[in-house]
């Protein structure tokens, strides 16, 4: 480019291609970013009838729910950490270990198989996922049908309290192992073979194989998809949770987005709603920021440079 | 002297012991068994004759006495789940439809480096990933639009992923530079090149991210919820949530049926259950072998 030209001259070259852009980037700036002024409501005692322009400011009043402690906002607040904890404990892992003996198996056929079946579940709704884990489990599922014709007692696990935490998480297990795992296997599949074989030369077994060349393939994909869900740690299923919370009661299940969903849209709390979600969204943001400054002083690439 | 990898190697892997093939086996045949059973069970549930259903006590995991469609026919003979199915249908053609159009639309203008602003409108797609707008703000903007209570408020605002954005750009970005600049000197405009050399270079990422917003539309549910207050509105999600999940009954009235007899309603249910799955079901085998090839180049370089 040895012609330095001038804007006017580049935009009458490059409008045909601004043109392509246009219709995606409006519905970008109209549902993603524009809500983003929305959130001026946590600031205001919000009344629907009047809009955003005309509404009293109220300053920090709508917050207060959060200072003061407002016990059914520290109950969602707790459920979600416990519920995040859970997955990150239990949920994360399960599709490494799974990607790890679908990368060791030397048939491709029945690997293919095999992922063809365990992908499925993702693409149901979260709907159908409860309604089939009802079928199973409820009261006249087909679990405690087999129980009572075989003469046990029932098993009481839809909308149990105390068994909630454990519904979720398997359903969560069920839905997305399979296809988290699809990351994982992407990434074992770039590991060079020629390590393998070196290791193997310096009489490494199959166990030190995984120790010294599988696992550490793994590491910058584990610790960019750790930073991310630390993102997400302040959300977690909402529509899952939802559609269950009517059985099993708001304090064992109230999450921090339930929690704004039923004071908002359905208790009409506008301000309050918008306050803890704006909350929820610049911890959220701040997270993951830091996180990521916290991966390259490890050494490592992070979600992005910069 | 170079020294041959022991015979036993295959892959640069030494060859799985016996006790290790068994317990893999075990492994993933219970894992492929724990996903596939509740499918069999929905399935078998739907077609097995009302009289097994009621025996049964609700659910039948292999009917034994034939196949009977009077539940399918029941739910498809007009009333509230017929209504749903049409309108899940037109929420998932025209949404997907938009989506898929709008999307390789503005990937493709983002592939285009060198263009005027290309870097600043890059960035605006990239920072979108990195907050949500909050489930208030959204409501506020959608009611705003007044698209409250218009299968547009489910259809509008999901159409643009920037994610799937981000998979079809690096996706054109990777296309020779050679067939684009030899069709730019036979004086093909930016649209001909998209439409006659991205799109069709492109299937299989374009079928990839075709599926993802088509069962996205399909199994739209929280969005529906929330901005469709009339109920002859509600997609199959919102039907199945009712009549399922929740366990109203679904009356002769809400099934067109009239007065004649209605099939128990496990039966009913779980051919809703099917209904809402057969769709998803005979789409995936197509794309899923497209799968890594098109998520991947997104999702590990992006």
């Amino acid at each position: 480019m040895a012609v330095k030209r001038s804007l006017r001259s580049r935009l009458w070259r490059d409008y045909p291609v601004l043109l392509l852009a246009v219709p995606g980037m409006l519905v970008l700036l109209a549902f993603q970013y524009y809500p983003l002024w929305g959130n001026v409501i946590a600031f205001q005692d919000y009344q629907p009838y009047l809009g955003t322009s005309k509404s009293l400011w109220s300053g920090f009043q709508n917050f207060s729910v959060i200072f003061n402690g407002d016990p059914q906002f520290l109950n969602a607040v707790e459920n979600t950490l416990i519920l995040t904890a859970i997955q990150t404990v239990i949920v994360f892992p399960a599709p490494i270990v799974v990607a790890l003996v679908l990368h060791s198996l030397l048939s491709n056929k029945l690997r293919q198989f095999v992922q063809t079946i365990i992908y499925l579940p993702h693409f149901m709704s979260w709907v159908i996922v409860v309604a089939i884990f009802q079928q199973m489990l409820g009261g006249t599922g087909m679990i405690n049908n087999w129980l009572r014709g075989h003469g046990y007692s029932p098993m009481h696990i839809i909308g149990n309290v105390e068994a909630f935490r454990a519904l979720l998480t398997s359903q969560v297990l069920w839905k997305d192992t399979g296809w988290a795992t699809i990351l994982f296997l992407a990434v074992l599949s770039q590991i060079d073979r020629a390590l393998y074989e070196a290791s193997a030369v310096d009489g490494a077994g199959r166990w030190r194989q995984t120790w010294h060349v599988t696992l550490p393939g793994l590491k910058p994909i584990i610790i960019l998809l750790l930073i991310l869900k630390l993102g997400d740690s302040l959300t977690v299923g909402f529509e899952q949770i939802i559609l269950q919370q009517q059985a099993v009661g708001i304090d064992a299940s109230d999450v921090l987005d339930t929690y704004v969903y039923n004071n908002g849209i359905l208790g009409g709390n506008w301000g309050v709603a918008a306050a803890v979600g704006l909350v929820k969204s610049v911890v959220a943001l701040a997270l993951v920021l830091s996180a990521n400054k916290i991966a390259h002083r490890l050494g490592e690439e992070g979600v992005y440079r910069g | 002297m170079k020294t041959n990898p022991p015979r036993t190697m295959v892959g640069g892997m030494p060859m799985p012991g016996l006790l290790e093939r068994v317990l893999k086996a075990v492994f993933l045949t219970v894992i492929c068994a724990v996903v596939v059973f509740p499918f069999i069970g929905v399935i078998s549930t739907s077609l097995a004759p009302p009289a097994e259903v009621t025996k049964a006590g609700g659910f039948v995991l292999f009917p034994t006495k034939g196949i009977d469609l009077t539940a399918y026919r029941s739910i498809l003979s007009g009333g509230t789940v017929t209504q749903a199915l049409l309108v899940s249908g037109f929420i998932t053609a025209v949404g997907t439809t938009i989506a898929v159009l709008l999307t390789c639309t503005l990937g493709w203008a983002l592939s285009r480096r060198g263009t005027v602003g290309n870097r600043a409108l890059l960035l605006i797609v990239l920072i979108s990933l990195l907050f949500n707008p909050g489930m208030i703000p959204s409501y506020l903007v959608v009611q705003q639009f007044g698209l409250l209570n218009s299968l547009w408020a489910v259809i509008v605002p999901v159409s643009v992923s920037a994610f799937n954005v981000i998979v079809v750009r690096s996706f054109f970005v990777g296309l020779p530079a050679e067939i684009i600049d030899a069709a730019r000197i036979d004086g093909a405009s930016e649209w001909k090149l998209f439409r006659h050399i991205g799109l069709p270079l492109s299937k299989a990422v374009i079928a990839v991210i075709g599926l993802f917003y088509g069962v996205g539309y399909w199994n739209s549910f929280f969005n529906a919820m929330l901005y469709l207050n009339d109920s002859s509105k509600w997609p199959l999600q919102l039907v199945l949530r009712t009549y399922v999940v929740n366990g109203v009954e679904l009356g002769g009235q809400d099934l067109g049926l009239g007065s004649e007899a209605v099939p128990p309603q496990t039966s009913i249910q779980m051919a809703i259950l099917m209904i809402s799955i057969v769709p998803v079901l005979c789409v995936y085998p197509f794309i899923q072998r497209h799968f890594a090839k098109g998520v991947l180049t997104g999702a590990v370089k992006g």
